[in-house]
């Protein structure tokens, strides 16, 4: 092969390989990695800023537009964040119904991953029938929600819709389709012989580098690290619920971390998923699905409260956090939102090293990036790059508090 | 003269078919592929349309490119698969330089437009091209492997049977080597049969062996920095070569006629035969091509050397024992 001078290439910030853009610099030779690198801030939009001169409840339908898959996600963090701080309780219902919609989110978020991940591997064929039958989830999406993409239903203090007891009939068709379907994912995503082959054995991320590296969600657990915020730290629905987190043992293996096991996970988290749906529809509490149906009295109480606090979701690719801080008045006076893919992308360099190119596309597409919940930041300055010390930063945000002080 | 005149005549005429033929072919194959992955698909006119697009775009040559090779590899990589089909008969018609060229002739042929393809991403100064245009080079070493023993294999089984000169298509026009072998050499055969249906996706660079063109992984590789016209050429090629390749498994594997069934001479008979050549061919891509690439994920280049060496090699280094087993029998050696 062409010599033993190691070249760069890079992929992205525009690649057919990723789906959103960031920017992966790989050192090769011949066709083997030997270093990687990353810039993230290509998808920067301003949101956060954005959001500091509304109110809580406009910030609610900004959220959902952070993502276009994680439409739940972002909204329930940062509506139980504004919970927390203005005491409000979400009726019991409420917890319920956002459970099920942030379960069916995971389903057809998987399943799209799924596909993606089938694509990098050029397999056509699985691609399509995966987005195919994930539209089964997104019609339950819509059914509920009467959104495809952007749910906004999610409400400080609740939900905006109810699940009505006429609609669980078709609710329990599309689990039944997806119950029916499962063995027949399985067998095509995990037993097909040139996905294992391409799978097994590439992308190792070890227990250690996960817990060092605080990897999240399913690219972490694939790594054996039991953490499910779900399970670990319960919120709405989930305390009711018996659920553990699914490691790759779900499907009678080792953990090796690797790609293949990333796939055993989320294809197992779909079939908990619907688990977790029955569940809820079955148990569904009567009652209320809002704390208060009148946006002012929310928006008054939201105004009366002060402090600040963390809202936590495990999304489908791991936990997601934002912070909120309040101060009597009608926005937040600081909202910071942490996806699920900023703890899983710096990952990428160490699995990415010693990894074949052909290998690169579903390594990268293995963790499940999502850029767009991640990028809080771009560089604009006349084109030229700069790069901060940890010290220059923490003086930087000294500076920034005093400013706000004033 | 009149040799002259008719050759280029023919030239120019199997230019026409073999383009529309290979262009026709891919249409056929983006159409089914869509079938079997339950979309509608294009029509099946897309590829005349593609290209006839292409070839009035723009076309961008990069500044890190050698601007004559990376402008000539597109014509190199035409002309060299309309040679190709210049030393095939088609059914029962004999080759425009049927005398002049044999299958070893074919072989290296049908290596130039994959070669035009290497040297043209070495030309084009893309990171992404010269990583495409070693794995091309490298498939290439893994799939003549077997492509040779299939080849060089059924000429020593045709001349074992005593037929002078067993390399040259006209031999196989008359004889056709399932004639020649015992039931032990039908076995072999069916092996090759077999062997040549995973070649072909292999030269056309199709999944799962299309690891030089991987679009994820590499943004088209070899042809990443190709536009415009140049692009419209390489598919022209690709299309003409569809068909080359096709059309010599066809010919030394599947060599029947449809004419001497329904006792028929003459021009019916040439015009029947072309058709069921034609046939043959859309046949033998689709079991090939489109349903393999339907089924299958993307090898790694590694594994691509490793399928065509070990396993394709083992058959083919099988169907030899078997073919000679075969010829001893008979008794022709």
């Amino acid at each position: 092969m062409a010599g033993n001078v190691p070249y760069k290439i890079p992929i992205g910030p525009i690649h057919p390989a990723l789906k959103e853009p960031v920017h992966i610099e790989l050192t090769v030779m011949g066709e083997e990695v030997i270093g990687a690198d990353f810039t993230p801030g290509q998808t920067h939009r301003g949101i956060e800023w954005m959001g500091l001169s509304r109110n809580p409840v406009q910030i609610v339908h900004l959220t959902d537009r952070i993502c276009g898959i994680c439409g739940v996600t972002h909204s329930l963090s940062f509506a139980r964040a504004v919970e927390q701080i203005a005491g409000i309780t979400v009726p019991e219902r409420g917890d319920y119904v956002r459970t099920i919609i942030a379960e069916f989110e995971r389903i057809q978020s998987h399943l799209l991953w799924a596909g993606v991940a089938a694509h990098e591997l050029g397999f056509d064929s699985l691609f399509y029938l995966a987005w195919r039958v994930r539209e089964d989830a997104m019609d339950a999406i819509e059914f509920i929600t009467g959104n495809r993409v952007n749910y906004d239903i999610i409400q400080i203090g609740g939900t905006r819709r109810d699940i009505t007891i006429d609609q669980y009939a078709k609710i329990r068709t599309c689990l039944k389709t997806y119950k029916d379907l499962f063995s027949k994912l399985k067998k095509l995503f995990l037993e097909d012989a040139v996905i294992k082959s391409r799978c097994i054995g590439t992308g190792l991320l070890s227990f250690e580098t996960a817990m060092a590296y605080s990897a999240v969600g399913p690219t972490s657990r694939a790594s054996g690290v039991t953490a499910d915020l779900r399970v670990d730290y319960p919120y709405c629905a989930y305390g009711d619920l018996d659920i553990k987190p699914v490691l790759p043992t779900a499907y009678g293996k080792d953990v090796n971390g690797d790609t293949y096991d990333r796939i055993v996970v989320r294809i197992f988290e779909i079939a908990q998923s619907i688990e977790i749906i029955e569940t809820c529809l079955d148990n569904m509490p009567a009652g209320p699905v809002l704390w208060e149906e009148k946006v002012v009295k929310i928006l008054a109480a939201c105004k009366k409260a002060s402090g600040e606090a963390v809202g936590r979701h495990e999304a489908p690719r791991g936990e997601a956090v934002h912070y909120v801080a309040m101060d009597n008045a009608d926005a937040p006076i600081a909202w910071k939102v942490k996806a699920s893919t900023y703890s899983n992308a710096h990952v990428w360099p160490i699995i990415l090293k010693g990894a074949q190119l052909a290998d690169i596309p579903i390594i990268v597409a293995s963790i499940d990036p999502c850029m767009s919940c991640t990028d809080r930041v771009a560089i604009t300055d006349n084109g030229s790059t700069k790069i901060f010390t940890k010290e220059q930063l923490s003086k930087m945000s000294y500076e920034k508090t005093r400013r706000m002080l004033q | 003269m009149n040799i002259i005149l008719s050759a280029i005549g023919g030239t120019i005429v199997l230019a026409i078919i073999g383009i529309a033929v290979g262009l026709f072919l891919s249409g056929i194959d983006r159409r089914i592929v869509a079938r079997m992955q339950a979309r509608i698909g294009p029509p099946l006119r897309q590829p005349f349309t593609d290209v006839k697009k292409l070839l009035t775009k723009q076309s961008i040559v990069p500044a890190n490119a050698i601007p004559w090779l990376f402008n000539l590899m597109p014509i190199a990589a035409l002309a060299s698969s309309i040679a190709v089909l210049m030393y095939l008969p088609f059914g029962s018609l004999a080759p425009i330089l049927g005398e002049a060229g044999d299958m070893i002739l074919v072989l290296y042929l049908l290596i130039v437009p994959s070669l035009a393809l290497v040297i043209g991403g070495f030309a084009s100064g893309s990171p992404y091209a010269t990583v495409g245009a070693q794995r091309e080079m490298v498939s290439m070493i893994a799939y003549e492997l077997p492509l040779a023993i299939s080849v060089v294999i059924i000429a020593w089984r045709l001349m074992a049977a005593n037929v002078a000169d067993p390399f040259s298509f006209m031999t196989l026009m008359e004889t056709s080597v399932w004639d020649v072998a015992g039931p032990l050499g039908i076995v072999g055969l069916l092996l090759l049969l077999f062997l040549f249906m995973w070649i072909t996706p292999g030269e056309l660079s199709k999944v799962p062996f299309d690891s030089p063109e991987a679009e994820t992984e590499l943004a088209g590789g070899i042809l990443a920095e190709y536009s415009g016209r140049n692009l419209g050429l390489f598919s022209l090629a690709q299309a003409v070569k569809m068909v080359g390749i096709i059309a010599f498994g066809v010919i030394i594997l599947l060599p029947w006629n449809l004419s001497p069934v329904f006792g028929m001479t003459g021009a019916g008979a040439a015009v029947i035969d072309l058709v069921f050549f034609f046939v043959k061919v859309i046949v033998v891509s689709i079991l090939s091509v489109t349903v393999v690439r339907t089924m299958m994920a993307r090898l790694r280049i590694t594994q691509v050397v490793k399928v065509y060496w070990f396993v394709f090699g083992g058959i083919g280094i099988a169907a030899i024992i078997l073919l000679m087993l075969d010829a001893f029998l008979m008794g022709g050696v």
